[in-house]
Order: structure tokens, then sequence, then C-alpha cells
């Protein structure tokens, strides 16, 4: 691969000065590659998190306990209303140095790295928005719906897994998308922590080579294109599930 | 759908009490290990208390004017993306798309980077362009493109049906915009525009990895000049979080309390 476009991109680096170093260079062009790397792994565990929060946090929500409810508010209002990189620094160095060390056999590593570190700080910032997507999701039901259901004898944990999540999943889908997108985006925070994502192999590339802007217009490129799959791959999926006759 | 939210009717006294808590379990946990020798990890944050604070001060200089400037562009942005030449509309969508697609910290870099950190006037003099203001600018752009986007959104959701009357009662395209569909859009646009500042605060102190002495960037200055201790890392974090949550949650149940009202408003 690197092979065929690497004389491409050495002539255009000779003629006009731009130098897309990691299309010649295959250092670079390693690190590019485990940064692109990185960070699907890094969103899609960011995603994964916040979704599983979402649904607990918005199941939580329905309970009958005053305590609990109030805790989830409690957890939506702080991870909303405080700047998200320092959530990220609170947890990697606040918490990070209070975890327990594991014993590799001579040397000790902290029990979460900064990877699990940024995939549970943003995760649980991201969960704090699921929380009342899907909420509002499941308020969108109908009260007639789950009453029938009710009246077929489904308990309330099924009605929950059986009618009512299935619906409420496809009402707050569009809202979803636009949270799962914005999440995709602050995943690049994880910079901050070390997380050798895309952000930040390309900034030591670019800090190696000295081409910013070249630097800079591969990294909004990444950025569009996974952002405009992630929108087609949830139109998907949208339109996978849609119902018959059912909502908008 | 009812915009029905169970937050709302909590409004303040859940968090605040959270809150608050956290502070009394980190005062708790301070008090215990003010024992020995060196100042307790409370009394280093009380000393360095005024540094944050004045850090934070610049926070809120910077996103009030990241703000402005990016209600200004979004708005004329927003004009454009809705115009009838296709010409201005295109590039309006493009540039849209492209800050509305990108993460903050990325057009943060980008701007960093590629604005020179001098500028020649006119004249000839040279300026010194500080960090805080090409941060500003940074900032500006990504909700330069939301604002433009809000607007689009806005003057899209008013029924075509007023357009049509209007044009029956022999407005212009522009008449029509200045006296019958903007006075409706304000109202709409005006919880998503209060949410964005509150965002757009909220990733102020991004700024802090450029070398900005913003509030983060002073919090981790003060950590090194009191002796980098571990025990310090909790409380000046969770300082931070507060005097940030302080100042945006009343934004965010103002913002809230609009939305309902405009709901059931209209």
């Amino acid at each position: 691969m690197l092979d065929l476009i690497a004389p491409f991109f050495e002539r255009l680096y000779d003629t006009t000065g731009l130098n897309f170093s990691p299309f010649y260079n295959s250092y670079d062009w390693g690190r590019l590659v485990e940064g692109m790397w990185v960070s699907v792994k890094l969103i899609t565990a960011i995603i994964a998190v916040s979704l599983v929060i979402g649904v607990i946090g918005a199941g939580a929500q329905t309970s009958r306990l005053r305590i609990i409810r109030w805790m989830v508010s409690a957890y939506i209002e702080i991870f909303r209303n405080t700047p998200p990189i320092v959530q990220l620094l609170f947890f990697y160095f606040g918490l990070g140095a209070i975890t327990p060390q594991v014993d590799m056999g001579g040397w000790y590593e902290p029990a979460i790295g900064s990877f699990g570190w940024a995939v549970i700080a943003i995760g649980i910032f991201g969960g704090s928005y699921n929380v009342e997507i899907f909420r509002s999701g499941i308020e969108a039901v109908p009260a007639s719906t789950k009453e029938a259901a009710e009246s077929l004898g489904f308990s309330g944990f099924k009605i929950f897994v059986y009618v009512t999540f299935p619906l409420a999943l496809r009402i707050c889908l569009p809202a979803l998308t636009n949270n799962i997108v914005s999440l995709a985006k602050t995943s690049s925070l994880a910079y901050v922590i070390a997380v050798p994502e895309i952000t930040y192999s390309l900034s030591g590339i670019w800090s190696d080579s000295v081409n910013v802007p070249e630097m800079m217009l591969l990294l909004f490129g990444y950025y569009i294109v996974l952002i405009a799959i992630i929108a087609r791959i949830m139109t998907m999926i949208e339109r996978k599930i849609a119902l018959p006759g059912y909502g908008q | 759908m009812t915009p029905n939210w169970t937050v709302s009717r909590l409004t303040w006294r859940a968090p605040v009490l959270a809150a608050g808590l956290c502070v009394l379990a980190t005062l708790a946990a301070m008090a215990q290990d003010g024992s020995t020798g060196r100042p307790s990890a409370l009394a280093t944050l009380i000393t360095w208390v005024p540094f944050i604070l004045k850090g934070f001060g610049l926070n809120l200089v910077m996103s009030v004017l990241a703000m402005a400037l990016a209600t200004v562009s979004g708005v004329i942005l927003g004009f454009m993306q809705i115009s009838p030449v296709t010409l201005i509309r295109l590039p309006a969508k493009l540039v849209t798309n492209l800050f509305r697609n990108s993460p903050w910290l990325v057009i943060l870099f980008a701007i960093m980077f590629l604005v020179p950190f001098q500028i020649t006037l006119p004249g000839g003099d040279k300026v010194m362009v500080p960090d805080w203001l090409k941060a500003t600018f940074g900032f500006s752009l990504p909700v330069m493109a939301n604002v433009s986007e809000i607007l689009r959104g806005a003057v899209a959701s008013i029924p075509s049906g007023q357009w049509e009357s209007a044009e029956s009662l022999a407005f212009t395209r522009g008449q029509t915009l200045r006296h019958i569909i903007l006075p409706q859009c304000i109202r709409r646009m005006l919880p998503p525009w209060m949410n964005w500042y509150a965002l757009l605060t909220l990733m102020t102190p991004m700024a802090a990895i450029l070398g900005v002495n913003e509030a983060l960037g002073n919090t981790q200055a003060a950590m090194e000049a009191a002796g980098s201790r571990p025990e310090f890392l909790i409380p000046f974090y969770l300082f931070l979080m507060t005097i940030f949550f302080v100042v945006i949650y009343p934004i965010s149940i103002c913002t809230r309390r609009l939305e309902k009202r405009f709901a059931t408003g209209s």
C-alpha cells in the first residue's frame, strides 16, 4: 500500500513542498495507522460505555425510590455542567493516583491505563446526555401500549425489555445519533492524557517533521470521513428498525 | 412528545447538595492529614484560590468574546445558508459543516499553529497576538457553525404558509425576513444559543493545553508550585469543577425554563 503511493507523495513534497510525511515515510505511516486504529477503538468503547450508562440511568430514573432518582439527576447535572477536560484530568490524575497498582512481574503498573481512563471519563460524560435522551424516549411511549402489555400478563421488567425499550429506542434515535457524533468528536480530548489516538500521533508527526498545515488537513479529513461514516451507519440502523406506521 | 423533563423539576437542590457533599467529603479527608509539618492540601488550596479565580476570569472573558464573535459571524453565515443564490449558499454550507463536524481540540490546534503570532498592521507596526486571543478565535469557530445551523433550522421551522401570505401582501424577501420570520425565530433560537454559550464556557479550559493561563492552566501551575504532592490532585480538580458548575448551572436551568415556556407558548 505504502509502496504504491510513496512515489507520488515524495514527488509532491519535492515539487510543491507539501510534506505529507505519513504517506511516504514508513515510520510516520505506522504512527498514522496506529493512531487511527486507537481512535476507532476509543470511540467504539466510549460509545458502548455511554450507551450502557444511558440505559441503566434511564431505567433507574423510573425507580420508585426517590434517592435513586435523585442520585441519577445529580449525576446528570454534575457531568453536564462541568468542563469535560477537567473531568478527564480529575479521573486520570486524581482517581488514577489512588487506584491500586498491578504487579506485572517485576514492575508495577496502574490497574487502569490512560486508554481505560479516557473510556471511563468520556463514557461517563457522554452517558449523562444519553440518560436524558433515553428517558425522553421512554416517556414518549404511550401509556396505553404499556397497559396493553400489562393486560397480556407481562411483568414490569418484561414490559421494559420487550415493549417500552424497543419503542423508546426508535423514538430517541435521532437525538442519540447527535450525541454519538458529538462523543466521537469529544474523543480527541484523550490527547491531554496522552492516549495515542489520531490527534496525539499526528501531533507527534508534526512536531518531528514541522508540517502542521498538512497534518491539520489530514486530521480534518479524518474526522469528517469518520463522522460521515457514523452518521451513515446510524441512518441505516434507523431505517432498518423503523416500524411501518409508527412515529414520524 | 411532551418536553416533560424530570430534571427540570428538581432544579437547584439535587446538584447543589451533591456538590456540597463533594466539598464536605474533601474537607473531611483533608482535615485528617493536616497533622504533619507541611501545610495540608486544603490550606494550600485556599492559598491558591485567588490565583485560580484570576485564571477563571480569563475563561469568562474568552467565552464572552468568543460568543460575541460567534454570534455575529454565525448569523451572517446562517443568512448565507438560506440565501436563494447557490453561489452564496454552497460555500456557507461547506464552512458550516466543516466546523460543525470537527472536534474543538483540532480546530483549536489549527488556529494556534496556523495563525501567525504577530501581525503587521497596515501602518507597518508589528502587533503580537496573545495566545488567549487566538484561542478565543479558535473557540468561536465551532460555535459560529452551530449558530449558523440554529438560524437555518429556526427559519426552516417557520411554516411556509407565512412566507406565502407575506408574498401575497407584496412583501419583498428582505421585508418578509425582517418583519415576519426573524421575530419568530429569535424566540426559538434563544434556548439553543444559551446552550451553546454554556458548552463554549465548558470548553475554554482546553486552551490550557496550548499554554494559556486560564483556570486549568493556573490550577496545574499552582499544584506544581506548591510541591506537586499527589494529595493535591483531587481537591484542586474538584474545586475547579465546582467553580465552573456554579457559573454554568444557573445558565442551564434558565435555558431549560425558557425552552419549557416557549414549548408551551407556541
